[in-house]
């Protein structure tokens, strides 16, 4: 479904990808895992178009993405959970979830994909009038991940989105990324909590300065010794 | 009394159009960081068109100043596009000194097109004064005051309800995630523009119906006025920009009336410092939250 080649990625004249190739197939949660300054929210990045692309390739459902500009990306399925969240801190729950279905144009739907976020994210329900700057760094997670959803997305990208969160709403975050892969949506999700990242994944793909060093199923990734030293803290 | 209520009443007149005008650089601020240097200028393009539409086409009044509106209009638009948008991704000193640039572009070409000398703006408005509870009252300030505020009103509905106005706040909050959503973030901030520059082209004419001079510099001193009531009201925020226009046009008149005429511009940039002082975001300006 998502086929990246050898990409390379610069800014001004550091190189933070070195010709990354991976690919996501349908149905499939992938991860990418690797330490501080890897390249992962760069790769999520070039695949959303916010970072141009040195050379190689993206395609999305066998058409190459070169061409297409970053804010139409979405039309074509591909929905992007940006790292550090960034919702509209100045518009209210409701607001952000209306901006996720920005790009929708059956809006018979809206509503019930409203629904099935607040079923997800009951907290968002309550507060869907408060103004998002205002939710605590968890229920802005939920929130970021309920607008990309809002678009019905084929393929999720999700940039680190455990990152500062206690460890009961981890699991809860976990959980729900199952859920919405269950539903029918293709994850591409980026971790540094690489132990829950391969539990839930399939397959994965390990980052290391620019370069895939490893890859292979979560169950041979989980079992890899050096992977184990390095990423889950196990030997 | 009736020389405080008259003062009263001019400051509202002069500040229903500070704040028109503030709007405009208080909405470009907001959506791409730029003080547009050349909004005042704007005024000056709407009040040529009308001399020329009145002077030279002999069309009527009405007709000239809505032609003058779109004409503004078309300017910020292609402002926007030939002057700040190649520099998007420059730094911010670029599209500042860029802004600078294009103002006294378009001064020089209309001192090359209309020479200095002032032309006599050509709509006579001659109404009898109102008379509303024993206080007489201009037809002039009735119909600015009224303009501005259902413009403003106007402005608000469309910022908070409408779908283009909620893409233009979500691209001035965050314009990568505004992309994320699919929104086309060059045509909002074009959008913005051509607003920011409707909106002037309507200031002016309500300027040149209270000061009927057109000359090719005409705008400055407005347009430096009103970027202080846009600062004054926390640039960045359209209620603060009507706020800021109000409280400047009646500390101004009060100035005028009660102090001296030659004082009243330091008496302006006095309350803005003042104010700067104590809030540095401006009235109404929220303080800046670095992002998590
Ligand atoms: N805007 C930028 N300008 C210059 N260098 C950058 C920029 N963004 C990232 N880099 C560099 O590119 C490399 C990859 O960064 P990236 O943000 O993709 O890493 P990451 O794997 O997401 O790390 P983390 O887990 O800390 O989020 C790093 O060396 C970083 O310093
Ligand atoms: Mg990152």
């Amino acid at each position: 479904m998502l086929k990246v080649v050898d990409l390379e990625v610069y800014y001004g004249a550091i190189k933070a990808l070195k010709g990354i190739s991976f690919h996501v197939n349908k149905g499939e949660i992938v991860t990418l895992i690797g330490a501080n300054g890897a390249g992962k929210t760069t790769t999520l990045n070039s695949i959303s178009a916010l970072v141009p692309i040195k050379s190689g390739s993206v395609s999305f459902m066998d058409i190459d993405l070169k061409t297409l500009p970053a804010y139409q990306r979405i039309y074509k399925g591909i929905a992007h959970v940006p790292e550090g969240r960034r919702v509209f801190s100045r518009m209210s729950v409701k607001e952000n979830l209306e901006m996720g279905a920005y790009s929708r144009r059956d809006k018979g739907s809206l509503n019930r994909d409203a629904q099935r976020v607040y079923e997800h994210f009951p907290r968002l329900k309550e507060r869907r009038n408060q103004l998002a700057g205002t939710l605590s760094g968890g229920e802005q997670q939920m929130l970021a991940i309920g607008r990309a959803l809002m678009s019905n997305p084929t393929l999720i990208m999700m940039d680190e989105p455990s990152m500062g969160l206690a460890p009961i709403l981890v699991s809860e975050i976990f959980q729900i990324i199952q859920d919405i892969n269950k539903q029918g949506t293709t994850v591409l999700l980026v971790e540094q909590n690489a132990a829950m990242a391969l539990s839930v994944a399939d397959r994965g793909y390990v980052l290391e300065t620019g370069n895939v060093v490893i890859e292979g199923t979560a169950k041979e990734l989980s079992n890899n010794p050096e992977i184990k030293r390095a990423y889950l803290g196990t030997a | 009394m009736s020389l405080f209520i008259n003062q009263l009443i001019n400051g509202v007149h002069v500040g229903s159009i500070y704040a028109l005008i503030a709007l405009g650089y208080t909405m470009v601020y907001g959506i791409i960081r730029l003080i547009n240097f050349a909004h005042g200028d704007i005024l000056m393009v709407g009040a040529y068109t009308v001399v020329v539409a009145i002077g030279t086409l002999g069309l009527s009044p009405l007709a000239a100043i809505l032609i003058s509106i779109v004409i503004c209009t078309l300017f910020g638009i292609l402002i926007e596009k030939i002057a700040y948008k190649p520099l998007r991704n420059s730094p911010k000193i670029s599209s500042l000194i860029t802004a600078i640039g294009v103002s006294m572009l378009l001064q020089n070409i209309a001192l090359l097109v209309f020479t200095p000398t002032p032309k006599p703006y050509p709509v006579p408005l001659s109404v009898e004064p109102l008379n509303i509870g024993g206080i007489q009252v201009s037809f002039m300030t009735v119909l600015t005051f009224g303009v501005s505020i259902a413009i403003m009103l106007a402005l608000q509905a469309f910022v908070t309800a409408s779908k283009a106005g909620k893409s233009m706040r979500a691209v001035s909050e965050d314009v990568k995630a505004a992309l994320l959503m699919g929104i086309n973030t060059d045509n909002t901030i074009t959008l913005t523009f051509a607003i920011g520059c409707a909106l002037a082209g309507v200031g002016s004419a309500l300027f040149c119906l209270a000061y009927p001079s057109v000359s090719p510099t005409m705008g400055s001193l407005p347009g430096v006025k009103a970027f202080i009531a846009a600062v004054l009201g926390g640039i960045g925020v359209i209620p603060g920009a009507m706020l800021g226009g109000f409280l400047l046009g009646i500390a101004e008149s009060f100035t005028k009336a009660y102090i001296s005429s030659q004082l009243s511009d330091a008496v302006v940039y006095g309350i803005l410092i003042v104010v700067l002082l104590f809030k540095p975001s401006g009235l109404l300006g929220k303080s800046v939250r670095e992002k998590v």
